[in-house]
């Protein structure tokens, strides 16, 4: 499991410090995100929660450098995150293969040089090196995320975005996914921003559990506990309720469409 | 022989168990008097007609300039197509400026263009190339066009933060993306190259296919007209085997065509 360290030889690992000074965010008339101050320590496992159409989405986005913000900066460490833009990489709330590429060759999307032997490893890290050669098709929707997750760990990333990974996936692949996620970020000691709604799936893998609520910071809470979490522990389901009280406290917005992708005729400006 | 293989052969042969049924009823049907020769010939009499042009060679001077009529309007009308659904699909300017004029040229219906291409090309190989290539275009233009513009808007996204962009962009995501639909392009396309063939050359030609049915025609031979016509046929049934076989190959990623390629 130590493959991956091989990849990037030369480069220092570990995290990138984060600063999220004052973020604001709107599209249209409606503002998304209404100030948001938050200060992410090289390596810390950062899971965000919240309701639909909270805003935690459009955070990540705006830290994938995939919208840019309305006001606010965005820092790593000293300097501006577009600086460190090859250090982060975002995994999807799909799998986002490229149906067209075996496995393999999705993962090593966007190398160049001989990056082959680099891919067969980043596969065999997340338990797949069997299905290189395999078109995506073929695999189910666990396996996909696997890949994805090989494809953005390839990179040698220093900040990781997952964006409700595994939101699609069974109960059992899903924590399955969470101690691969864990056991690769305790490796590799790079910051990690978990945004999920699932606040149990927060709480047993984060260090730290950052609750936004229409656009604002609402909660932030340091979760002290040893790893590895054993499931279903007293100590979880306490900090689970905790925040949950919290969310269940508010009552639900009206629901707006959240911010997704590009509509498809956003396509044209491609190129 | 054991049982699968036997399952396979039956399987194999059985797309070809009407045509041949139907053959033998046609032979039955002129051998007995039912159907006059004069006006459908018996297959075996085609056959013989088709043998003796066959033994002569000039079946192949037709068949050959026929052939390259197709070929080269097919690449000059579907290369256009190819090259401007590109354009519309890929720029809002492109879009902007081309797609209603093209949308607009599409709905002439090309065949009725005919005396006009007479009076510019007169009945020379240049009039046909150039229906052929007016008959091509549009469907792969569309194809190509539409192919491009329903390229998923999220893989698009996901390469570019893996650092895609410009002509990788094209080639590795959106060019694969648009592909199944151009391919669709490329089967109407060929069905209309040969279309628009056979009227050109049974207008005006003084060789090809059509013509070698026009003449036979003059001179009632119609064991030559129906030969002119299978031919057709069977070189509409050659280019879509080709069509398929390019799917089978650039698409074999596609769950669709796997099940297909297994099937078969």
């Amino acid at each position: 499991m130590t493959a991956l360290h091989n990849i990037r030889q030369g480069i220092p690992p570990g995290g990138v410090p984060l600063a999220i000074e004052n973020i604001e965010k709107s599209f249209g008339e409606r503002q998304v995100l209404k100030g948001i101050d938050l200060h992410i320590p090289a390596g810390q496992f950062v899971a965000v929660v919240g309701r639909s159409g909270c805003g935690k989405s459009t955070l990540l986005r705006l830290l994938a450098g995939l919208d840019q913000p309305s006001g606010g900066q965005l820092l790593a460490g000293n300097g501006s995150l577009n600086a460190v833009r090859e250090d982060i990489r975002l995994m999807f709330q799909d799998s986002r293969l490229l149906p067209w590429k075996r496995v393999i060759d999705n993962v090593g999307l966007g190398l160049s040089g001989n990056w082959r032997k680099q891919a067969e490893e980043a596969l065999a890290a997340v338990g797949l090196a069997d299905r290189a050669n395999e078109w995506p098709a073929a695999l189910s929707g666990g396996q996909k995320q696997r890949v994805a997750l090989a494809r953005a760990l390839i990179h040698r990333p220093r900040l990781l975005l997952l964006d409700e990974p595994l939101g699609a996936l069974d109960a059992l692949t899903r924590i399955e996914m969470q101690q691969l996620i864990e056991r690769l970020w305790q490796q590799h000691g790079f910051t990690v921003l978990l945004v999920t709604h699932d606040v149990a799936e927060a709480v047993a893998v984060a260090d730290r559990v950052i609750l936004i609520e229409d656009g604002q910071i609402g909660l932030d809470l340091d979760v002290q506990l040893v790893r590895p979490r054993p499931h279903g522990s007293p100590l979880l389901a306490a900090l689970e309720a905790r925040v949950l009280d919290r969310v269940l406290a508010q009552p639900e917005l009206p629901t707006p469409p959240e911010p997704v992708s590009p509509l498809p005729t956003q396509l044209r400006w491609a190129l | 022989m054991s049982n699968t293989t036997l399952h396979k052969l039956a399987l194999r042969a059985a797309p070809w168990a009407l045509p041949l049924g139907l053959l033998a009823a046609w032979q039955l049907a002129v051998a007995s008097g039912w159907l006059s020769s004069r006006i459908l010939p018996a297959p075996s009499a085609v056959l013989a007609a088709g043998w003796e042009l066959l033994a002569s060679g000039e079946i192949w001077q037709h068949l050959a300039i026929s052939g390259q009529r197709a070929g080269i309007g097919f690449a000059i009308g579907g290369g256009i197509g190819l090259l401007l659904g590109f354009i519309t699909g890929l720029s809002k300017w492109g879009e902007c400026f081309l797609d209603s004029s093209v949308q607009m040229i599409r709905n002439v219906p090309h065949l009725a263009l005919i005396p006009l291409v007479i009076l510019w090309f007169g009945i020379d190989e240049a009039a046909k190339v150039f229906l052929v290539a007016l008959g091509t275009l549009f469907p792969i233009y569309l194809n190509t066009y539409h192919g491009i513009r329903n390229v998923d808007p999220a893989l698009v996204e996901m390469a570019r933060s893996y650092g895609l962009s410009g002509f990788s962009l094209f080639r590795q995501v959106i060019l694969p993306g648009a592909l199944p639909s151009i391919l669709v392009g490329v089967r109407f396309a060929l069905g209309f190259m040969w279309l628009t063939l056979i009227v050109a050359e049974t207008i005006s030609a003084s060789s090809g296919i059509g013509y070698l049915a026009m003449n036979a025609r003059e001179f009632l031979q119609t064991d030559v007209v129906v030969l002119a016509i299978l031919l057709y046929a069977v070189l509409g049934k050659l280019a879509d085997v080709a069509a398929r076989g390019l799917e089978r190959v650039w698409l074999r990623w596609h769950p669709a065509y796997q099940a297909k390629a297994g099937g078969q």
